[in-house]
């Protein structure tokens, strides 16, 4: 699995100071998200040509995905929103080229986007709603003799939200390279193999490039995913219950 | 009026001004069935399974996770990761009910399972 170890980048200056391809391909994400919308809206035009469309439609498609989730509270978080979808958008779809890094394939990485999400979404409960946030944790309707076992389980089920956003990117696309990858070595191997291997061999050929397909939807939808996750969060954190 | 036999029975005007209205944009169009059950709207059921399993696991692996150190906090090596597994399969249990549950309408406060 030689595609998902850490090398330095950038030469000496890199290795000196840990600078692995992983924070390579978060530099370049950043900037490619930059680019989008400096470069994008940049002509300004009433019509928007190409990259101006995609570039709106970027910010529409995520301030009505804040808005509808979270409620009109919703367009004060969207800036977060928005970093945070084409952060992971751009990690996903540059780690299906060939040569590049999927950083969003390292639990590291996605578990310390999900310990942010959370932290902040608790730091926004406590801030509106001071003390009234550990009520969150208390159900209603329910005989105060079960509290003593009901409450951890929903102080656990609020904690699970770490490792389960956190582990469904990070298994998304490291299931997905994996795939490739096994199915790349089983091109090389059978078509080294024999006459009579070749026709398996093209078999696994074609499998790869309907894997390359799938990989961008998974990359897009993950992105998607871990974004729309993130503004239920906040609507829990906005309006408590 | 002519309503010749065999001819379908004209829309009545309810029917036309409706239409009419949606397709100059000033009704919204009406709201998709898929958000009634939960987070998962027009999801696959691959991706379903996927999405509960991973609530159920992340649950346990909290739990344990929490049983582990507060037993070697207070030195009672098994006795709290016991509780906590048994507390964290209970909270994953929670975690698909919630995603299965209908989400609760705005306005009154409905607290039935919703988060």
């Amino acid at each position: 699995m030689g595609q998902f170890q850490l090398h330095p980048a950038l030469g000496r200056i890199g290795a000196s100071v840990n600078f692995t391809q992983a924070n390579l391909m978060m530099v370049v994400a950043g900037l490619l998200t930059f680019g989008l919308l400096w470069l994008g809206m940049r002509p300004r035009a009433m019509v928007p040509g190409r990259l101006q469309s995609a570039a709106e439609m970027a910010y529409e498609a995520v301030l009505g995905m804040c808005t509808e989730t979270i409620g009109p509270e919703g367009r004060s978080y969207f800036p977060f929103v928005f970093t945070l979808f084409f952060f992971i958008l751009f990690g996903n779809l540059l780690g299906v080229f060939p040569y590049f890094f999927t950083f969003t394939s390292h639990i590291a990485v996605t578990l310390a986007l999900t310990v942010f999400v959370v932290g902040l979404v608790t730091f926004v409960a406590i801030r509106i709603h001071g003390w009234h946030f550990f009520s969150y944790f208390v159900p209603q309707g329910v005989p105060v003799a079960l509290m003593p076992l009901l409450v951890p389980i929903e102080v656990l089920s609020y904690l699970s939200r770490l490792i389960s956003l956190s582990v469904r990117l990070f298994a998304n696309m490291m299931a997905g390279h994996v795939m490739l990858e096994v199915f790349g070595a089983f091109v090389i191997m059978l078509g080294g193999a024999g006459i009579i291997f070749l026709v398996p061999a093209a078999f696994s050929l074609a499998v790869n490039v309907a894997l390359i397909g799938f990989e961008i939807l998974v990359a897009t939808l993950q992105a998607y995913v871990f974004a729309v996750l993130t503004c239920i969060y906040l609507h829990d954190a906005v309006h408590l219950h | 009026m002519s309503d010749a036999p065999g001819e379908e029975e004209p829309p009545s005007f309810e029917e036309r001004l409706k239409s009419a209205r949606s397709r100059q944009g000033l009704d919204a169009p009406p709201p998709s069935s898929a958000g009634s059950s939960g987070d998962l709207g027009g999801m696959s059921p691959w991706g379903i399974g996927l999405r509960v399993g991973i609530e159920l696991v992340s649950a346990l692996v909290v739990a344990v996770a929490i049983g582990y150190g507060l037993d070697r906090l207070f030195g009672t090596k098994p006795i709290l990761m016991a509780v906590f597994v048994l507390l964290g399969g209970a909270a994953g249990i929670l975690n698909v009910w919630r995603l299965f549950a209908p989400r609760p309408t705005r306005g009154p406060k409905v607290r039935d399972g919703g988060r």
